[in-house]
């Protein structure tokens, strides 16, 4: 199945992209996503392997670890929030 | 109840935005306005910059005017948060409730800007006076606490 990624703030500065089309061999939990993204190495792995400091939203509405990823779901990752 | 909730580049005109709060029934209007402060603890801040989640910005105030409308008696809500390059001193965001009394509305107002502090995708990225490259703020453990208190 086919997600959309989506990084903001420092994600997307960090990772040089705002958006990645993503194939998962079938519907997963977050934190599955955000290990196999962890061992991309590097910076992802620096952003990634930090539950604490990464935020996740699935379809524009926040998302906790154990929420489920299915088809077609724009997945957006970024640092704690800091309006106001 | 009347809502405007805005995200925009543009500034806006404090008095001209409580206006449309004045509605039959309205004895109270609380306003919060966020400016953005030059002094930081590592510098004088120039400016600052805000992205946001075009997509999901919009829901999540909704959203967070919604909860508050459950919670109190309200007849008007305003939420306005700027995006882009802001220069010191200027206006970021405007939340303005209105209610028959205030105690409704001090509270609604408290509660919209605890919940969007935290909640709302927004992010900001500091100018400090002397430094070229911005810097992303960090988000404070405070700002998590104090939804603590609404639960």
């Amino acid at each position: 199945m086919n997600i959309t990624l989506c990084f903001f703030a420092k994600f997307r500065e960090k990772l040089a992209t705002q958006h990645e089309l993503y194939t998962l061999p079938s519907s997963c939990e977050v934190q599955e996503l955000l290990q196999q993204l962890a061992q991309r190495g590097g910076v992802w792995q620096e952003l990634f392997d930090c539950p604490k400091g990464v935020l996740v939203a699935i379809n524009q509405e926040m998302a906790s670890l154990d929420s489920l990823i299915s088809d077609d779901d724009e997945v957006a990752f970024f640092p704690p929030v800091t309006g106001g | 109840m009347y809502k405007n909730i805005e995200v925009s580049k543009k500034d806006f005109d404090i008095k001209f935005e409580l206006e449309k709060l004045c509605l039959a029934n309205v004895g109270a209007i609380v306003s919060f306005t966020g400016l953005v402060r030059e002094q930081a603890s590592h510098g004088q801040v120039t400016a600052i910059e805000l992205e946001h989640y075009p997509a999901m910005t919009q829901k999540s105030l909704e959203k967070i005017v919604v909860q508050a409308e459950q919670r109190w008696p309200l007849l008007g809500a305003i939420v306005i948060h700027r995006v882009g390059y802001l220069a010191a001193h200027e206006q970021i965001v405007l939340v303005a409730v209105a209610s028959q009394h205030r105690q409704a509305a001090f509270e609604a107002a408290a509660f919209i800007m605890d919940f969007l502090k935290s909640k709302a995708p927004f992010w900001k990225k500091e100018y400090i006076a002397g430094q070229a490259e911005g810097h992303w703020v960090d988000a404070k453990d405070s700002d998590e606490a104090a939804l603590a208190k609404w639960s």
